[in-house]
């Protein structure tokens, strides 16, 4: 089992790695070069000159990768293309939305999830987990900015509860309760979003288990329902569940940069959009392998926890 | 005396795909008395599962029972409400499943598991229970039993497992105990000493046995009564005496005329039939072939077959010993690693892409899986045109004769040819793959495992149509089979298959005739015979018993059998090279020992 | 074993419709009908200016009122209809012939190519989609060309793995094996052996792709980063009209809601489908 954990942790290594170089190359992709591209029709050759400076063009390309490698390691990510701010300083005082965001949304979307998904599929082929199937199917196919618009349409505006936009750049310092007043529409949208996935396969990963024959034969047995299921079901149902929660908390991060657009809350997502649209390439690439490391991590705890779970692995021959 | 089990005229009805229900089990009458077994015996579909599961008031997901009265033990179950029913499940009546591999929790230590009746009805401390445990695997001759509870499913073999689920069935001492189909999941040679196991345990404990099987010969050592099931009615119910012997209901005579008689009772007649003037057709010449890339799957080791026209090879091995292997390795699905395979002397390419059409045309292979060796989404028209179009090249009108020909041939209607697959049986579609080989008018066609999918009945109509085609176009065969009495029935020469090396073969009489190699004659005496007394007296007669819980040993030095062998010489059968002994005409065996202590 | 355990044979793939799939079909035939004949019965062009009253609410300036710049939301939301499903429509066609063709390719082929291919799919999908589109088009800039595709190339690594798995568990099936010992060749093989039978979840596939093309490209116009105004897209609109939730008007609501039912009414039939083939909407619609 160690063995097979030390591969798929070199893996995720390696992994990081194709995911950064492919990052740097998206750079690479343009004719001509970023500055050129950048700066468009109009720049002066002095322009381009000062941009091909800062962004080290001269050299060649191995160096700027590993140059660029050892900055993204420090955090000495250099100024943005748009503003000149430092790109460190900028993702530093939006990264604790972000992150406030998606760790209060999987504080509430995860165990929620697990419950509906456990209670569908205990009551499997009833109304109830027919009602939750529907349901799901249907957020699963609603965009975030449907969700998101429709609870603004009805809470905030039609039924005054919440405010439709809050000020979230002075929620930094804020006491706990705005800061849940104000997220609150956010998260909600969010937990739509990611609860739809984690409820649908957590209902599947229980069943698959249930039609086991081991279970039939622990009903055989006279063992009770909730014998049944806490002492048969539920650890070989683990490990699934267990890769769910890691899939869908991957699946946040995108979830996370529209919603930020429709609450305009100050985030990674927004200030990633920004740099976009303003093709600020140098905050991109920050961003983007920011997310892209938090993408493949989870991904690694799902097959890590997949491996650690699986009593075959854990109790070799 | 009252019985255990009293099901009277059970009613099951089933959720059909389209929704409704549909009786599956109608009017079953069965009753147990304590000590007694009585066997439930019916092909797939007959409802035999169904209603022995109803015996501890369950039915499957989708089931229902819908009429009739279950007593156990005086109370009628579908009076019970759903914690009553739990209460007397493990405990008054336990369930043998068919595969102990998924019947056991992955997760959870076997100890736990057999034990777990006791822990769920508090009969007696986790402590005592696990003592009780130790004595019942040593009844049941599990190696190790000290340890043994301590254990995860995955870490015990297959046969042990099927022990260990009779342990957990036992562990509780239920007055009813529900075997279904314990042991058709094992090889031939593990079977005999779990049938014993089991019997030993029902003996001993006065218990009430329901024996769910699709076997006579296994049912005729265990049951004392036999009830014979169809679509879901019961067709006849005696003693096993008398079923066996005087079976009076036309179904129950036709399941026994497919019973296959023993190998050790057949008679060949003249001294071995391969005259050396046969025409060899195809041959492999040290054959060795294995999967993935390393040098470490190897399945078959020097392996040397000849097929001679006209005549019936039957390969004969249990499983995993490499016999279908080889089948894939002479159609050119797996190329060997060194070796070479001939048609009519000449040496062929290893991968069917690269050989001749005359040879692809004359090497026709018929796989296991009626359900997946045929294209589900192809109609048998297109399905047999296919072979015709590539190999004999007709014009529409003689092609389309020649596939109704092609359908009467395999004894189907002609009106097949616009069917899928979908819309055939099991059997049905087995002829269509026996057609579709003879459709290239074949020299030989490689058979593997052809019947073992099958019902009983149903296997032997495709054996007597086999029997019939050979007969009258002349077609060899390689048969394969783990079956003995099936190889027996009808090949002329026989060629026996451990851990993928040839220890035996030879004309039929030869092979099924002293001298044995030592595994042969295990293989010979394992064979349930359809007698009541067959079981005791192998077991009484048998030391060679003790080696068999053994797994296989594919270690490449000496002989593979050895771990397993009874007459085996240590430091001689181990360590050395096995030496290839000439008997008579073309019998050859592999075994260190001499020919006289072959031949007793 | 018993009857409720036979496997459901083709005949009742054609019957059996449960009332979520009529649903299904009714609202995805509602909005085909739309896409095909809208703009030519919308009372106003997607760019006409019809009122200076922002906002307007619905029943005062056309059916649905009027947006940020006093368009009319009724004509723009038909416009609409056609621009993101006609998108939608071309980036599947796009993502499902590549991922199909290299798919199979790469089950067929031997060790090499296959695992080639197979570790760049990989690398791809390592990254979450709009990350992978963000970063692509800060790159080479925010065209529509360039995010049809982008979106193309994401989605076609899904149906890759899809397709590569389907044609590799066919292609160990012993009728393969049959066919491999008649000496057919590899494109017999491919095209009349394996192909019929990927059919059916590669048509579930299709309609989960589809799916996802709209919810994608209609996050990143909402974004601001793919359809650019006043072309009528549905996430344009919402992306527009959002600050008019503030004032109480629905204008952000309406396209947001029809995209909304239109990928609901894809699924309802996609999972009407699925669950005739034994599986689960919410597995393949995660990636």
């Amino acid at each position: 089992m160690v063995r097979l954990l030390i591969r798929r942790i070199l893996l995720g290594i390696v992994v990081t790695w194709v995911v950064s170089m492919m990052i740097f190359a998206a750079t690479e992709l343009l004719p001509g070069d970023v500055c050129h591209a950048v700066l468009g029709q109009g720049a002066t050759e002095q322009s381009l000159e000062s941009c091909r400076e800062r962004l080290q063009l001269n050299q060649p390309m191995h160096t700027r990768y590993l140059q660029w490698l050892g900055r993204l390691a420090t955090g000495e990510l250099g100024t943005s293309l748009a503003n000149d701010l430092q790109i460190s300083d900028q993702i530093g005082a939006r990264a604790w939305n972000t992150v406030r965001l998606a760790a209060l949304t999987a504080l509430i979307a995860v165990p929620l999830a697990v419950l509906l998904g456990l209670i569908a599929a205990i009551r499997a082929d009833s109304s109830v987990d027919r009602g939750i199937s529907i349901g799901t199917l249907c957020f699963i196919s609603v965009p975030e900015f449907f969700t998101g618009v429709l609870l603004v349409y009805i809470l905030a505006v039609q039924l005054r509860w919440m405010p439709a936009v809050a000020n979230y750049r002075d929620l930094t310092r804020g006491d706990f309760l705005e800061v849940i007043e104000a997220l609150a529409l956010p998260i909600a949208t969010l937990t739509f979003a990611v609860l739809a996935h984690m409820t649908r396969m957590t209902r599947t990963a229980v069943l698959n288990v249930m039609s086991s024959p081991y279970i039939e034969q622990a009903i055989l047995k006279g063992a009770s329902r909730s014998r049944v299921i806490i002492r048969h079901a539920l650890p070989n149902a683990v490990a699934p569940i267990v890769n769910v929660i890691a899939l869908n908390l991957a699946y946040l991060v995108s979830g996370v940069v529209v919603v930020e657009a429709i609450f305009r809350i100050p985030g990674l997502g927004t200030l990633m959009v920004e740099s976009v649209i303003y093709r600020d390439i140098p905050t991109v690439q920050a961003i983007g392998m920011l997310f892209c490391v938090t993408y493949v991590g989870f991904n690694l705890i799902a097959d890590v926890m997949a491996i650690i779970a699986n009593p075959r692995l854990r109790h070799p021959r | 005396m009252s019985a255990v089990i009293d099901i009277q005229d059970l009613w099951v009805e089933a959720r059909s795909s389209g929704g409704s229900f549909q009786p599956i089990v109608e009017g079953v009458t069965v009753s147990v008395y304590p000590g007694e077994v009585v066997a439930l015996i019916g092909e797939s579909g007959s409802g035999k599962t169904t209603t022995a599961l109803s015996a501890m008031a369950y039915s499957k997901p989708g089931c229902r029972i819908v009429g009739g009265s279950i007593t156990l033990n005086g109370r009628d179950l579908l009076k019970l409400d759903q914690e009553e029913r739990r209460q007397l499940r493990g405990r008054e009546a336990a369930y043998v499943a068919q595969s102990a591999a998924a019947a056991f929790n992955p997760a959870i230590r076997v100890g736990d598991q057999v034990i777990e009746s006791t822990a769920i009805h508090q009969l007696m401390p986790r402590d005592d229970a696990l003592r009780e445990a130790v004595k019942l695997y040593q009844r049941l001759d599990l190696p190790d039993p000290e340890r043994l509870s301590s254990r995860y499913p995955h870490q015990v073999s297959g046969g042990q497992l099927q022990r260990l689920m009779a342990a957990m069935a036992m562990s509780s001492s239920p007055a009813l105990l529900i075997l279904d189909e314990p042991t058709t999941a094992l090889d031939v040679t593990t079977q005999i000493s779990v049938l014993s196991a089991f019997k030993d345990l029902i003996r001993g404990q006065n218990t009430a046995a329901i024996y769910v099987t699709h076997d006579l010969a296994v049912v005729a050592q265990i049951a004392d009564r036999i009830v014979v099931m169809q679509n879901g009615k019961v067709m006849e119910a005696g003693a096993t005496e008398q079923i066996i012997s005087r079976p009076e209901n036309a179904y129950t005579q036709t399941l026994m005329a497919a019973v296959r008689p023993p190998p050790k009772s057949i008679s060949v007649e003249g001294e071995g039939s391969d005259q050396t003037d046969d025409e060899t057709i195809v041959s492999v010449d040290s054959i060795t072939a294995g999967y993935g890339r390393t040098e470490t799957k190897i399945v078959l080791q020097d392996v040397s077959v000849a097929v001679p026209r006209g005549k019936v090879v039957g390969v004969i091995g249990e499983s995993g010993c490499g016999k279908s292997t080889l089948a894939r390795v002479i159609a050119g699905l797996l190329p060997q690693r060194s070796g070479e395979i001939y048609h009519h002397g000449q040496a062929l390419p290893h991968v069917a892409r690269r050989r001749t059409r005359s040879v692809l045309k004359n090497i026709q292979i018929v796989f296991q899986m009626p359900d997946v060796a045929i294209n589900p989404r192809h109609r048998v028209r297109e399905i047999l045109g296919r072979p015709l179009d590539l190999f004999i090249g007709l014009s529409a009108s003689a092609r389309e004769s020649r596939i109704d020909e092609l359908l009467e041939l395999v004894e189907l209607p002609t009106s097949y040819k616009t069917r899928l697959p979908g819309e055939l049986s099991g059997g049905e579609k087995q002829r269509i793959n026996l057609a579709r080989a003879l459709a290239a008018e074949p020299e030989v066609i490689l058979c593997d495992e052809v019947t073992s999918a099958l019902d009983t009945v149903v296997g032997k109509a495709i054996i007597d149509l086999l029997k019939k085609l050979q007969a009258n176009l002349g077609v060899a065969y390689l048969f394969i089979s783990h079956d003995l009495s099936t190889v027996a029935s009808f090949a002329d020469h026989v060629v026996v298959l451990y851990a993928g090396r040839v220890v035996e073969q030879g004309p039929l009489a030869s092979v099924l005739a002293p001298p044995f190699h030592p595994y042969t004659r295990l293989l010979l005496n394992s064979v349930p015979e359809l007698r009541t007394d067959w079981l005791d007296g192998v077991v009484a007669s048998k030391a060679h018993l003790d080696h068999l819980g053994q797994a296989v040993d594919s270690s490449k030095v000496g002989c593979p059998f050895f771990n397993r062998c009874a007459v085996a010489v240590n430091d001689v059968c181990n360590r050395r090279d096995v030496p290839l002994r000439q008997m008579a005409q073309g019998h050859t065996v592999a075994c260190h020992l001499e020919l006289d202590a072959l031949r007793e | 074993m018993s009857a409720a355990s036979q496997v459901p044979s083709g005949a009742d793939l054609k019957t059996r419709f449960t009332p979520s799939l009529i649903i299904g079909l009714v609202i995805v035939g509602f909005w085909l009908l739309v896409a095909l004949f809208g703009p030519a019965l919308a009372p106003h062009l997607e760019s006409d200016i019809v009122t200076d009253m922002s906002y307007a609410p619905a029943g005062e300036v056309g059916l649905l009122g009027s947006d940020y710049l006093g368009r009319d939301v009724f004509s723009r939301l038909l416009y609409g209809a056609r621009m993101t499903m006609g998108l939608a429509l071309l980036v599947t066609l796009l993502s499902f012939s590549l991922g199909v063709i290299l798919g199979f390719i790469a089950a067929i082929s031997g060790r090499w190519i296959d695992g080639l291919m197979s570790r760049i799919n990989d690398a791809l999908m390592a990254f979450p989609s709009i990350i992978l589109a963000l970063i692509v088009m800060s790159a080479l800039g925010t065209s529509l060309m360039i995010m049809i595709a982008t979106v193309a190339i994401i989605d076609s690594t899904r149906v890759f793995r899809l397709s590569r798995a389907l044609a590799m568990d066919i292609s160990v099936m012993d009728f393969v094996d049959v066919a491999r010992s008649r000496g057919e060749s590899l494109w017999w093989i491919t095209v009349r052996e394996i192909l019929p039978n990927t059919l059916a979840p590669l048509a579930a596939e299709f309609g989960i792709r589809f799916t996802f093309a709209i919810l994608f490209i209609s996050a990143l116009s909402f974004l601001g980063l793919g359809v650019q105004p006043p072309a009528a897209d549905w996430g344009v609109m919402v992306k527009e009209n959002l600050q008019g939730l503030l004032f109480g008007s629905a204008a952000a609501l309406m396209p947001a809601a029809s995209v909304a039912s239109l990928t609901v009414g894809v699924n309802l039939i996609v999972d009407w489908f699925l669950s005739r083939l034994g599986g689960d909407v919410s597995q393949e619609l995660m990636n």
